[in-house]
């Protein structure tokens, strides 16, 4: 999520350095929440150390990736030890100078890479696939344990359209579960007529089957929580219900369905927490839900009209292939991070000026978040009061937790955060190839347009290259040999890959210098260890639509 | 395709005019280029089928051994398909003894071609190195290097200094070694063949190019004709060198011939001559670890290679015009060329002229394939070179033109023999995949005991997935999956590449443990591939047909079971096997695995044509297995409730009893191993479980599973002979210490009495003879496997057959055959007992000695104590 080269070295010393520690003042509540696995709670509880010595905190290295920064304090140097750090730089560097040691062999390297991917081709019908989407390849890469981002896809089976989203989430991995659960069903009902919303209603009121409102198109480890779907249906139907009521007669527009969708979500989240449940462990998944945060890039494809809606810093953008076959990038949502001015103007035109300078510092909200937007992240949201009483009132496990504690500094005029996205409309054309949905991890690594450019080529097949023919030229054995081998580099790490977000992952942990894959550097970052990997690289998601042209085509000239 | 025009056209106009003056004075037709051609003769002796190579050295044979009516005809013109692109190199490092000696004679032909015909053949002489990268192929070029010495074959090993000296661009620099074969040559293929085809006009075979063969007819199993797109020819013979092509063809009949052979695209290089272009002498060098060849051309240089992912092609049949619009990819040549540049680094600069693409066909065993189909008589066959068809062409087609001639070749071809597959291996998926297999095998190391990995689980046993849940391993014959040994739970092989070794195997101890139990208690060895068949018959038919066919005597009381080779006019044997009389007029035969093609057709072309004598193959119908062991008998008995001991159950005796519940098993008191113990015969539905109970039951008498490879060491170490290892039709029951199982006073002329009546009078050339090595550590030492040269008093007197280690007597065991060469004349002298007891014998491995020790008699005096009183399997036979 933070683009932040600097710190990331640094952090590796602290971190370590801060290990034995955490162990310490964990309180270890793995036992009892069999379905957290114990890295979550870890995190949960590292936040807790961390903010429990807060004045050491300056080191703040657990969050130099995460969205989280406090602020940096001077007892650094103290806690700091040199001699920790050189050794780890020396123990880096053997990394670096024994490799074959770490060396992942090809198949070991694939075996990860391809561990997540999904792919999903929309089916034909009598041979011809009338939808503008072909299909999607999807895949991520985790740097955390476990993986903070999360993915969905899902087919709208009441309208028309197809929905794939991104999310990335941070201080745990709640928020973004729920998220990538919830936020579908939340747009499509948005989306429904008011007609089939009382015909859900009534079939809900009678007991009777459900109209599937949308088919999901999911990975085997994309999991959804069992025990919370009966809370999460009773919001959404509430909300469905307020939507019958309000009946407004006219017809639903995308881009209002998505935003209400959004902040109807992060609105039911936040009330889930402050309401809570009687069981103890939905109570405790509620607010871990509402303490942790996520972004959410998603986008929604009907016909030729793409709506991207986007909280946060992950990325949507267009690959479009120009008359001359070279391929270019066109943004489709606009980063809310402290990059953006326009975003930080909004954020300042929502305060008081006197807290002008406190709202953005270190590139961060309050000094700590890096998204200006997101769903969860309610210590951003609520009132003092609020937070205080909820936590109080809570579950041990979140009173002892000095992370949800702990009140963000020059903290007065909540809420300082929003889920509301931002939406943006486009009109595909034919020349509009495909779309990328990725979290920042991807964006750290690779600009836009070698993006556009490594997935086109994939796509297109560039890699089916032209026989070489000697003919009549003067070509020399050492030439050929350079050419062939050149041309095996690019074949092979194409031909590994059957799904484009695996193939611009590969790129994007494992590219050289020169832009290609190198097999050394990407096996060398993935045998990275664990506690390791963070510091080089953070999660990474992708999707990868590819658009039918033929179908696009088709339409525009329909509405010519 | 400039190429073509060069290498080919070019040498085509320069032979062209002079071929077609001499066709024209010849009277023969090469038809070419005139615009009515001559009309085909209503009928010939013998038609060849191709313009290849093959075909054109067939003719040139068959001409020269005084066969003169004979028509070859050539779809497109002479020497245009493979031979066209062929590299050229005449080599005669081969593993095959048959393969090496057809490369020598062809070698030899093509030397003196030039000066017997006039056509240039571009023959140089300019020898072979062949560089290894690595110790293992050290030891297999040394293991050649032995056999080619022996050959009188000039061969050495020879350090990377002195393959420096030989061949300056050479970067050794990898190399811990090479061999030199300074004979080796090289020769422009299509003149070769153009050169074959014109001494072959010149002594009037006639030669027709541009005449398709649509089909060959086959009546009552004989070829009478052959059907071609510019009208019918009658024959007698047909003879199929039709190459990538052959397989198309021998199915294009109403009754197929199956020649299973596979077309995979072949690249070479073609480069630019040098700046100081190479020299024509320059010794061609083949770097299997680098899976290439390098030869000098043209002042350049023609490079290719065996990559190990090939590209069949042609699977669904083509027409031929395909060839010439073949595709170069240098994509696919691009690990070829790596590997070129690092063995030739100072080639980077050299320009290329054109990346050859020429297929090449090969079989499922990398053997070329040749003789006569089993179903049609008459019908022959030369095809599947392997990519050696210059190397082979000159020597294969002298065998062949024997084998129409004179009824049998003057080597043994058995490893070539066209009837050593069936209709199984010519499936075209499996030919697809096999041979993918085979190609890059043309480089691959071969260690002892490698098996084919693809084209497997065709023929199983009813036990099949039993026996693999048991951690059997596996190995193929003829399509039938055998076991080698079953790995114990719990050991851990190595996997397959980490086993190969020219040393002591991974699975030593295992054999060892399977041997042990063999001599001790029982094992259960699946021995269901056998070829089996029965032959019965309304009144004495069966008997008499068999007392003519079998050198023994057959006529024995029912239920008796005997060992007799099936024998040929010279008394060699063609097939070895027992047969056990069922009834007066019904025989039960077991022979080799792989006789079932072979055996059938020699039966079928022998036996009376007559309808109340019925031969039927009843291998598919009987799962065998074998009881090896002392307690053999226990768990049999206990299993029928019927004493089997030998006052009851003499050896060498068949009975139907029940095992279990299942009755009509068909018991043979035979091991194959010379060990007590039973086969047993059982119908395919009752296997499993006769298989259970005997299991079940040899429990408490310690029973396990065994494989073929404790079967081996059992077999080897009694002295036992196996078919198509040790014994071919070359070989006579005297000249194997068998004489025993040949009763010359049957009272019945018989196949081959002749012949050893004369061997018993006048004695033996050869003797088949069993060495224990001596000085040979099991452990540090190179293994033997077959094909070691044999010295006596430090003179070659001949070839080890086959070996193994017996664990018995702790030491490795040879069988070979010992000659008797004048040592002044070098012509072949009688073998006597007394020759072979009085010499100093060693045993060559990969150039290394071994002492050994010679006998005509297994150890009776080790084994005797644990075998029963008067049942000893006096050296029966055995087979793999």
């Amino acid at each position: 999520m933070c683009v932040c080269p600097g710190p990331r070295r640094i952090a590796i010393p602290v971190r370590s350095s801060r290990l034995p520690l955490l162990s310490d003042a964990m309180p270890a509540p793995a036992h009892l929440f069999p379905l957290i696995r114990s890295c979550e709670i870890s995190r949960i509880g590292s936040t807790a150390c961390y903010c429990h010595h807060r004045h050491l905190c300056c080191l703040s290295s657990h969050f130099a990736h995460s969205h989280f920064r406090y602020a940096p304090q001077k007892k650094f140097a103290a806690l700091y030890r040199p001699k920790e750090h050189f050794n780890h730089f020396i123990h880096t560097r053997d990394y670096a100078s024994t490799p074959q040691r770490f060396y992942l062999t090809p198949p070991q390297v694939n075996s990860i890479l391809k561990a997540n991917e999904y792919s999903f081709k929309v089916p034909e019908f009598d041979g011809k696939n009338v939808s503008s989407v072909l299909g999607f390849d999807s895949n991520q890469l985790p740097a955390n344990a476990p993986i903070e981002d999360r993915r969905s896809a899902a087919t709208c089976l009441q309208t028309r359209g197809m929905l794939l989203g991104v999310f990335d989430g941070h201080a745990g991995c709640a928020c973004a579960q729920a998220v990538s659960e919830r936020l579908f069903y939340y747009i499509a009902v948005s989306l429904l007529p008011h007609e089939t919303l009382l015909e859900i209603e009534n079939a809900v009121e009678s007991g009777r089957a459900l109209l599937p409102i949308l088919q999901w198109h999911k990975h085997p480890n994309d999991y959804f929580s069992k025990e919370a779907s009966k809370l999460y249906f009773n919001s959404l139907r509430t909300y469905w219900q307020e939507l019958i009521d309000l009946n407004s007669g006219e017809t639903t527009d995308v881009r209002e369905a998505l935003i209400n969708a959004f902040k109807r979500l992060d609105n039911d989240i936040s009330l889930e927490a402050q309401v809570g449940d009687p069981n103890s462990f939905l109570n405790y998944l509620v607010l871990r839900v509402a303490f942790s945060g996520a972004t959410a890039c998603v986008a929604h494809v009907d016909g030729i009209d793409l709506h991207i809606a986007n909280t946060g810093d992950s990325r949507a953008m267009l690959g479009v292939q120009e008359e001359d076959g070279s391929w270019s990038a066109v943004n489709l949502s606009y980063d809310h991070n402290a990059q953006n001015e326009r975003e930080v103007e909004r954020v300042k035109m929502e305060h008081p000026k006197s807290e002008e300078r406190s709202l953005v510092k270190q590139d961060r909200l309050l000094g700590l978040l890096m998204p200006f937007r997101a769903f969860g992240d309610v210590k951003f949201k609520w009132s003092i009061e609020l937070q205080k009483r909820v936590i109080e009132s809570g579950p041990d496990q979140l009173n002892d937790n000095e992370y949800t504690k702990f009140i963000p500094p020059n903290y007065y005029t909540p809420p300082y955060l929003t889920a509301e996205p931002e939406v943006i409309h486009h009109k595909l054309r034919p020349q509009d190839k495909f779309l990328v949905l990725a979290t920042d991890g991807l964006w750290e690594t690779m600009h836009r347009q070698d993006v556009a450019r490594i997935v086109g080529e994939y796509l297109t097949g560039v890699h089916h290259q032209q026989p070489i023919a000697v003919g009549g030229y003067k070509v020399t054995l050492g030439q050929m040999h350079g050419l062939l081998t050149e041309r095996r580099a690019r074949i092979s790490s194409v031909f590994e890959d059957q799904n484009a977000a695996t193939h611009l992952i590969r790129h994007a942990v494992g590219n050289n210098e020169f832009g290609t894959v190198d097999h050394e550097r990407l096996s060398k970052m993935l045998s990275l260890p664990e506690e390791l990997a963070r510091m080089y690289r953070d999660d990474i998601t992708i999707i990868v639509v590819q658009f039918n042209s033929h179908v696009i085509g088709a339409y525009q000239d329909e509405e010519l | 395709i400039m190429f073509l025009r060069l290498l080919s056209d070019i040498q085509w106009r320069a032979a062209h005019p002079k071929w077609r003056r001499m066709s024209g004075s010849q009277r023969s037709s090469s038809t070419t280029a005139e615009p009515h051609p001559v009309a085909l003769p209503a009928q010939a002796q013998v038609v060849i089928c191709g313009g290849g190579v093959t075909g054109t050295s067939v003719a040139y044979h068959l001409s020269k051994m005084g066969w003169k009516d004979i028509v070859l005809l050539e779809q497109g013109r002479l020497a245009a398909g493979t031979t066209r692109f062929c590299a050229g190199i005449v080599s005669t490092a081969r593993p095959v003894s048959v393969e090496l000696k057809m490369a020598h004679y062809s070698n030899k032909l093509y030397q003196q071609l030039e000066q017997e015909t006039g056509v240039q053949t571009g023959y140089v002489k300019t020898g072979s190195i062949s560089l290894a990268q690595t110790q293992d192929r050290l030891i297999s070029l040394k293991r050649i290097a032995s056999s080619l010495n022996v050959m009188g074959i000039p061969c050495e090993i020879i350090n990377p200094k002195k393959v420096l000296q030989l061949h300056p661009l050479i970067n050794i620099h990898d190399l811990v070694g090479a061999m030199y074969v300074p004979e080796d040559a090289l020769v422009s293929s299509a003149n070769v063949s153009l050169a074959l085809a014109t001494a072959a006009s010149r002594n009037g075979v006639q030669i027709h190019e541009r005449t398709c063969v649509s089909h060959v007819t086959i009546q009552k199993g004989r070829v009478t004709g052959v059907e071609t797109d510019r009208g019918r020819i009658q024959c007698e013979y047909f003879v199929n060198c039709a190459g990538q092509w052959a397989y198309e063809l021998g199915h294009s009949g109403e009754e197929p011939v199956h020649i299973p052979l596979h077309a995979c695209e072949h690249f070479y290089l073609l480069t630019h001559p040098l700046k100081d272009p190479l020299s024509s002498s320059l010794p061609t060098v083949v770097d299997p670890d680098g899976r290439i060849y390098i030869r000098n051309w043209q002042g350049g240089i023609l490079s290719g290679g065996f990559e190990k992912n090939p590209k069949p092609l042609f699977t669904e049949g083509r027409n031929q015009l395909e060839i010439q619009n073949l595709q170069e990819d240098w994509d696919h040549f691009a690990p070829l060329l790596s590997a070129l540049l690092r063995r030739m680094p100072g080639l980077e600069s050299l320009q290329i002229m054109q990346l050859v693409n020429c297929p090449e066909s090969f079989t499922p065993d990398m053997r070329c394939i040749m003789g006569e189909s089993p179903t049609a008589r008459g019908y022959f066959v030369l095809a599947g070179m392997n990519s050696a068809g210059i190397s082979y062409g000159g020597g294969a087609g002298k065998y062949l033109a024997e084998w129409i001639v004179n009824g049998y070749p003057s080597e043994n071809v058995w490893p070539l023999d066209l009837k050593r597959f069936g209709t199984l291996q010519s499936s075209r998926t499996f030919l697809r995949h096999r041979v993918m297999e085979v190609m890059p095998l043309m480089y691959d190391l071969k260690v002892p005991r490698w098996d084919f990995q693809t084209g497997r689980q065709l023929r199983t046993s009813p036990l099949y997935d039993r026996l693999d849940a048991q951690g059997a391993r596996w190995m193929e014959k003829h399509g039938f999956e055998r076991v080698k040994y079953f790995v114990p739970p719990g050991s851990d092989l190595l996997d397959l590449d980490h086993s190969k070794t020219f040393y002591k195997p991974d699975w030593f101890d295992i054999v060892g443990a399977e041997v042990k139990c063999c001599k001790e208690a029982v094992c259960v060895i699946d021995m269901s591939s056998f070829t089996k068949f029965e032959i019965s018959s309304t009144g004495d038919q069966a008997l008499e047909s068999l007392q003519y066919l079998f050198s023994n005597d057959l006529d024995v009381p029912v239920g008796h079971v005997v060992h007799t080779g099936m024998l040929n006019e010279k008394g060699g044997y063609e097939n070895d096997c027992s047969i056990a009389r069922l009834s007066k007029r019904s025989f039960f035969m077991i022979s080799p695995t792989d006789q079932q093609v072979h055996c059938w057709a020699w039966l079928k072309n022998r036996l009376p044509d007559d309808s109340n004598l019925v031969l039927e193959d009843v291998t598919w119908k009987y799962t065998a297995l074998n009881l090896i062991g002392p307690r053999a008998v226990d768990v049999l008995s206990e299993l029928s409730y019927a004493p089997m001991t030998a006052e009851h159950f003499p050896s060498l005796f068949c009975k139907e009893m029940s095992v279990g519940y299942a009755n009509g098993i068909r018991v043979m008191s035979i091991t194959h191993t010379g060990e007590p113990g039973f086969v047993l015969y059982i119908p395919i539905e009752y296997a499993l479980h006769v298989y259970n109970e005997v299991m079940n039951m040899g429990q408490k008498y310690g029973i396990r599973n065994a494989g073929y490879y404790a079967l081996r060491s059992l077999r080897i170490e009694k002295f036992f002979a196996f078919w198509g290892q040790d014994l071919d039709a070359f070989t006579t029951p005297m000249e194997c210490g068998r004489e025993f199982q040949v009763k010359l006073d049957k009272g019945v002329e018989f196949l081959g009495q002749e012949v050893l009546l004369e061997q018993k009078q006048n004695g033996v050339y050869k003797r088949f003879t069993m060495f224990i090595l001596e000085d040979h550590d099991t452990d540090t030492d190179l293994w033997p496997w077959w094909g070691e040269p044999i010295f006596r008093n430090g003179r070659y007197v001949g070839k080890t057959t086959s070996s193994a280690y017996s664990y018995t007597l702790e030491r490795h065991v040879c069988l070979g055959f010992v000659h008797h060469f004048d040592e002044k004349t070098g012509e072949e002298l009688v073998v006597t007992t007394d020759f072979i007891n009085q010499g100093e014998y060693e045993i060559d491995i990969a150039g290394q000695r071994f002492q050994a020790k010679a006998k005509l008699y297994p150890f009776s005096s080790l084994f005797t104590q644990r075998r029963r009183k008067d049942e000893v399997e006096l050296s029966g036979y055995q087979r793999e």
